[in-house]
């Protein structure tokens, strides 16, 4: 054999082993109105930039006739490449091959670029598409789990990590994804679970179909595992990318910096917020009025809507918004809103993104079910997040800052770096008719006419106590500014907080109310 | 909003004596009434299979007494009485499966 010979020998190899499951098994997965693993990392990273490895691993199980079965590449394909021109690192299972299950070198291909990753500091893309455990490998294939999951969290918080959920993720396959900052799901694709539909119904009678029990939608909208959800593959791969766009390629890095550009001029910020406390706007309204070109994206759009979280651009500059949203719910704290702030939070601190919190909320939600729920422990998530995060942090208050939502909302008490208010805030321990029930409740009860009593006496209060310069006056407040000067102000403390050095005692780690 | 489930139309939602004009939930229209709990009462935890009773109406039981063998999760759950009384009515059979929450025993 000369040397075009060996060559041509490799690249007969190649072609056999890139074929995965075979033609039969790729028409079937197409059939599934799914892309091949192999069509998926072409579609997601820069033209020609995928360079793969391991291509000729095999698996040495032996039991259960294992040994007379040849798996291309063990069910996963993994490489590194580059999305607009940046290293990443990634791996994509291969349903193809007996269904992108996980074997003991199935995990040691993720094990190992994984550990590539998190050594050259650059994100990890992993894209499941697997039936789950390998059976026939038994404890080896709990042990690949294992060492997954705990890479998973020592990388958490250096590399950014994102799970790109295309196909079933079932049984313990699930916690790697949970272990990681970004979930994306496909609507009628993606299926996520710890004990499937079988299980459920011989374990408990219970009957539900997959795309109920954990389909895209599900996680999008009502268990918040996940947090983009796209109608196809390809728009999926777009919401990857403009992600990536966002975000530092690291821990010890910035975010990279765009191209200026003011506001659409369409988000007129004067027009959005009514004066009434009680009317209800779109707070998104408000951060597209304020970011550069007014693109805001979104994070966890469908899920716990009562909050707004995404990031967007003031100057070029990453910032990340958290917003409460009075259309929803009126803007309420609960469970899950908690959740989701703090665990958002807690991201841009790790990788240097300034936070920017726009508040008007009437507080907690009232109610057994969110007591039960333990929103005492979630809420708390929010203190602890604000309190522990020593990027920039800068607080605006629109409207309403009342009660315990005043203090979690990114207050000065708890080391905002500014707090700054618009005229229409009203920052008091609750709301004027409220507060005037409980003040004036005796000379409510004792007039004449008490209807006409408790009215004067909430505007009374209203007019001494629901604007900002009461707070003002303590120096809570570091400007009353007008809404068309946000932008401005935003800015400049982005750009004097450049050096912001907030040391915080040493310790291990905290003990967060998880 | 293109939440699938969610009311597109504003309601009202009263806090603290004020009245919110807002959008709800989906998960919030669709939140649990809190019942209290009746320990005279005895349901089922978890669906299973009732496998013995063990007690008969009009017998007196004590806190802690074993009223049946509940099947379920291919454990023999022993479910017992959280208060002292005389067991009013059996609304259960051995063999039957049955869902959570359900009805077994009621105590007087």
């Amino acid at each position: 054999m000369d040397l075009k010979d060996k060559i041509l020998e490799l690249q007969r190899r190649r072609e056999i082993a890139a074929k995965g499951g075979g033609d039969k098994a790729i028409e079937k997965q197409l059939s599934m109105g799914k892309l091949t693993a192999r069509d998926r990392i072409n579609a997601l990273l820069d033209p020609d930039s995928f360079h793969e490895y391991d291509l000729f691993v095999q698996h040495d199980a032996k039991d259960f006739g294992m040994d007379k079965k040849e798996l291309h590449g063990d069910g996963v394909i993994v490489g590194t490449g580059t999305i607009n021109g940046r290293p990443i690192s990634i791996f994509a299972q291969d349903f193809t091959v007996v269904g992108g299950s996980l074997g003991r070198m199935h995990a040691g291909k993720i094990t190992k670029i994984m550990d590539h990753a998190l050594k050259m500091r650059m994100p990890l893309i992993g894209i499941n598409d697997s039936g789950g455990a390998r059976i026939q490998e038994g404890v080896n294939s709990l042990a690949g789990y294992g060492e997954i999951f705990f890479r998973n969290t020592l990388a958490s918080g250096v590399i950014p990590q994102i799970s790109v959920i295309l196909g079933p993720c079932a049984g313990g396959a699930v916690y790697s994804p949970a272990l990681t900052d970004w979930v994306f799901v496909v609507d009628k694709i993606s299926k996520m679970f710890i004990t499937g539909p079988e299980v459920i119904k011989s374990v408990l009678g219970e009957e539900i179909s997959q795309e109920e029990l954990g389909g895209a939608r599900v996680h999008a909208e009502i268990t918040g595992n996940a947090h983009f959800f796209a109608r196809s593959e390809q728009e999926c791969f777009e919401q990857i990318k403009k992600l990536l766009s966002f975000i530092p390629w690291n821990n010890e890095e910035k975010a990279p910096r765009a191209v200026p550009k003011p506001p659409k001029a369409e988000y007129d910020i004067e027009k959005i917020v009514p004066v009434d406390p009680k009317e209800p706007y779109d707070v998104r309204d408000v951060i597209k009025a304020i970011v550069d070109d007014s693109d805001f994206f979104e994070v966890q759009e469908l899920w716990a809507a009562n909050a707004v979280i995404g990031f967007g651009r003031i100057n070029g500059e990453t910032v990340g918004f958290v917003a409460n949203q009075p259309l929803v719910l009126a803007g309420v704290l609960d469970v899950d809103s908690s959740d989701k702030i703090a665990r958002f939070i807690r991201y841009c601190d790790a990788f240097n993104i300034p936070i920017v919190t726009l508040v008007d909320l009437p507080g907690y939600l009232p109610g057994i079910d969110q007591e039960h729920m333990g929103v005492i422990r979630h809420g708390a998530k929010i203190l602890y997040s604000y309190s522990e995060a020593t990027v920039p942090k800068i607080t605006i208050i629109l409207r309403k800052a009342y009660g315990g939502g005043y203090i979690a909302m990114g207050s000065r008490h708890l080391r905002s770096d500014f707090v700054f208010a618009w005229p229409t805030a009203e920052i008091a321990v609750m709301g004027p008719e409220g507060a005037a029930n409980i003040i004036f409740k005796k000379e409510i009860a004792e007039a004449p006419d008490p209807e006409a009593m408790r009215k004067e006496k909430v505007k009374e209060y209203t007019e001494k106590f629901a604007n900002p310069f009461v707070a003002a006056s303590k120096g809570y407040i570091d400007s009353v500014i007008a809404p068309f000067e946000t932008r401005k102000y935003i800015a400049h403390a982005i750009e004097v907080s450049v050096n912001k050095d907030a040391g915080l005692p040493r310790k291990k780690h905290g003990i967060p109310p998880f | 909003m293109e939440n699938s489930g969610d009311k597109k139309e504003l309601s009202v939602i009263r806090l603290w004596d004020a009245d919110y004009h807002t959008l709800l939930t989906k998960k919030y229209l669709n939140r649990k009434p809190y019942v209290p709990q009746n320990e005279k009462q005895i349901l089922s935890f978890m669906p299973g299979t009732v496998q013995k009773v063990l007690v008969q109406e009009g017998q007196q039981v004590k806190r802690g007494d074993t009223l049946l063998i509940l099947e379920s999760m291919k454990m023999m759950n022993r479910v017992r009485s959280n208060v002292d009384g005389v067991v009013k009515k059996i609304q259960v059979t051995p063999g039957e499966s049955i869902p959570k929450n359900y009805p077994m025993i009621e105590l007087e």
